[in-house]
C-alpha cells in the first residue's frame, strides 16, 4: 500500500507585526491510500494550516507535502474540501451548489451528466427532493450534508475535512458520522479530518494523530484497527473507552497540563 | 390578484392621496396665496399648461441622469473591485475618495462648467456621475474584501483562477450590497443632474423649468417640477428594485 498523503518534516511560521509566529514545527504524518486520518490537538495549534498546505493553497517554509507520489506545488483538482461553515452559495440551488466543483474540474462534461452525478450523491446523503431548494431553506445538518456532497462530487482522491461536524448538535453529528462510513463504503477515498472531538476521531479514523501545542509537531499516533462501516455502539466498547482515555491524556500533555510520559 | 398583491398596490396610493389631502388642507387652512405656498390643486393646471415643456425637459433630465448613473455603475464597480481585491490600492484610494465625496458638489458645478465650457450635456452627466459613484464603490469594495476565505478556498483548492473565483463567487455574493448602493445612487444622480441644470442654467432639463418658474415667481410651476422630479425618481428607483429582484432575488428572505 502506498502512502497517498505524505507530510515530511513540515515547518511553517506566519509573519505577523510582532514577528514570526511559528505554527508547525517539523511535522510529519502519512496516510495510506484509502486511509482515514484524524488530526486532533489543542486549539490554535495549526491544524487548519495543515489542511491549507495539503490543498496546495499555501506552501511550507521548510519540509515537503506529497500527494500520490507528487510534490504539492499548486492546488490540485483531485482534492475535495469541507469546512465547519458549509459555505454554500445562497444564489444557487442545492443541486447547483453540489455541481460547482465539476464546473471547474470538468467544464466540458455535459450538464445532464453533472446533474445526474450530483443527484446520485444527494440521494446517498438523504437529500432527495431538496435539489431545487436554496441553502437558506435547509437546516444546519442538511446544509452540511450538501457541503459533503459538493466535496465529493468530482470523485477526489483526497478529502480534507476541517471540522465539518463541529457546529452541529450531538444527534445530527452522530448521523453524519455514520453517513461518512456509508460514503466511504460506496466510494472509497482517502481522508484527513481535523477535529476537536475525540469520540469523532476514534469512530471515524483508522489513525488518530495528536499534535502538540503550537508550534505543532506530531506528538502521538493512535491506530484504530477496526474495519468500517462501524456501528455507533463501537464507541461504548471497553477498547474504545481505553483509546479515548489515551487520547485524552495526550491532549493534556499537548496542552502542557501534564508531564509527558510514554504510555505502555 | 390575491389580497396581498392588491394591498401592496393600494396601500401606497392611499398614502400618497392622504399626503396630498393634508397638504391641500394645510394651505387652505393657513389661507396662503399661491405666491407663498402652492396647494396640490394648483399644480395640475400648471402642469397641464406646460405639458409639452414638461415632456421635453423631463426626458432631458432623465437621459442625462441615467447615463451619469450608468457611468457611476461602471466606474464605481471597477474602482470597488480594485479596492476590494488589493489591500494596497484600498489604503491608497480610500482617503482620496472620502475627501472627494466630502466636497459639496454645488461647488464642483461651476468648476466643471469652466473646464468644459459649453459642454452642457457632458457637464451634467459628469456631475451626476461624480455625486453617485461613491456608494457603489464602497459597497463593492466592502463586499469583495469581506468575502470569507472558505468561499475562496472551495474553488481555489480545485485550481480555479482568481478570475473564476471572482466571477462565480465574489461577484454574485456582492450583488445585494451593490443593489443597496444603487438605490442610493439613483436619487443622488438626480440631485447631480438638477444641480447642474439650476446652478449653471442652460435651458435644459426640469431644473431649468424650475429656474424659469422661480424667475417668474410661478410657484405652482416650481412645485409641479418638484413633483415631476419625485415621479421620475420613484420610477427609476423601482426599475432598480425590479432589476434587484431578477439578479439578487435570492437574498430576499421570504417570510416563513
Amino acid at each position: 500500500m502506498t502512502d497517498l498523503i505524505e507530510i515530511k518534516g513540515v515547518t511553517h511560521a506566519y509573519k505577523t507585526a510582532a514577528g514570526a509566529l511559528p505554527v508547525l514545527d517539523d511535522l510529519s504524518l502519512s496516510v495510506p491510500e484509502g486511509g482515514f486520518c484524524a488530526v486532533v490537538g489543542p486549539s490554535g495549534c495549526g491544524k487548519s494550516t495543515l489542511t491549507r498546505l495539503i490543498a496546495g493553497l499555501m506552501f511550507p517554509d521548510a519540509g515537503e507535502v506529497w500527494l500520490h507520489g507528487e510534490r504539492v506545488r499548486s492546488p490540485r483538482s483531485t482534492v475535495g474540501m469541507a469546512f465547519q461553515n458549509p459555505v454554500l452559495l445562497e444564489w444557487r440551488t442545492i443541486l447547483q451548489n453540489v455541481i460547482l466543483p465539476l464546473e471547474i474540474v470538468a467544464p466540458r462534461m455535459p450538464k445532464a451528466k453533472k446533474e445526474a452525478r450530483a443527484r446520485e450523491l444527494l440521494a446517498m446523503v438523504g437529500l432527495e427532493g431538496f435539489e431545487g431548494k436554496r441553502p437558506s431553506e435547509l437546516s444546519g445538518g442538511m446544509r452540511q450534508r450538501a457541503s459533503l456532497c459538493r466535496s465529493l462530487v468530482h470523485k477526489p482522491d483526497v478529502l480534507i475535512l476541517d471540522e465539518p461536524f463541529g457546529a452541529l448538535d450531538a444527534f445530527t453529528r452522530e448521523d453524519l458520522w455514520q453517513l461518512m462510513h456509508q460514503l466511504r463504503a460506496e466510494e472509497p477515498f482517502t481522508a484527513l479530518l481535523i477535529t476537536h472531538d475525540l469520540r469523532e476521531s476514534v469512530y471515524l479514523a483508522d489513525q488518530v494523530v495528536v499534535l502538540s501545542g503550537r508550534p505543532a509537531t506530531t506528538q502521538f499516533v493512535l491506530d484504530v484497527p477496526l474495519p468500517g462501516p462501524r456501528p455507533i455502539e463501537m464507541l461504548y466498547q471497553p477498547q474504545s473507552v481505553e483509546w479515548l482515555a489515551t487520547l485524552r491524556d495526550q491532549i493534556e500533555i499537548a496542552q502542557g497540563r501534564k508531564d509527558e510520559k510514554i504510555p505502555a | 390578484m390575491t389580497r396581498d398583491e392588491v394591498q401592496k398596490i393600494v396601500t401606497p396610493i392611499i398614502a400618497i392621496l392622504v399626503f396630498l389631502a393634508i397638504w391641500e388642507a394645510w394651505v387652505w387652512y393657513m389661507g396662503w396665496p399661491t405666491y407663498k405656498m402652492a396647494a396640490p390643486s394648483d399644480l395640475w393646471p400648471a402642469f397641464w399648461q406646460y405639458r409639452e415643456l414638461f415632456a421635453v425637459k423631463a426626458w432631458e433630465t432623465l437621459w442625462r441622469t441615467v447615463v451619469g448613473l450608468g457611468l457611476a455603475v461602471v466606474v464605481g464597480t471597477i474602482l470597488g473591485m480594485i479596492m476590494g481585491l488589493s489591500r494596497l490600492m484600498n489604503d491608497a484610494l480610500y482617503p482620496l475618495l472620502v475627501g472627494f465625496n466630502a466636497i459639496p458638489k454645488a461647488t464642483v458645478v461651476p468648476v466643471v462648467a469652466l473646464v468644459f465650457i459649453g459642454q452642457h450635456d457632458f457637464n451634467t452627466i459628469l456631475v451626476a456621475f461624480m455625486i453617485s459613484f461613491f456608494p457603489i464603490t464602497v459597497s463593492v469594495a466592502i463586499g469583495l474584501s469581506t468575502l470569507e476565505p472558505e468561499y475562496r478556498d472551495i474553488l481555489r483548492s480545485l485550481g480555479a483562477s482568481r478570475f473564476t473565483v471572482f466571477w462565480k463567487i465574489a461577484l454574485p455574493k456582492t450583488l445585494p450590497e451593490f443593489f443597496g448602493a444603487l438605490k442610493v445612487a439613483v436619487t443622488l444622480a438626480f440631485i447631480g443632474t438638477n444641480l447642474v441644470e439650476i446652478v449653471t442654467p442652460h435651458g435644459k432639463g426640469l431644473g431649468s423649468l424650475f429656474d424659469s418658474g422661480r424667475i417668474a415667481s410661478n410657484y405652482p410651476l416650481m412645485f409641479a417640477v418638484l413633483i415631476a422630479l419625485a415621479v421620475l425618481g420613484i420610477a427609476l428607483y423601482y426599475i432598480v428594485v425590479a432589476l434587484e429582484r431578477v439578479f439578487a432575488g435570492w437574498a430576499e428572505r421570504r417570510p416563513t
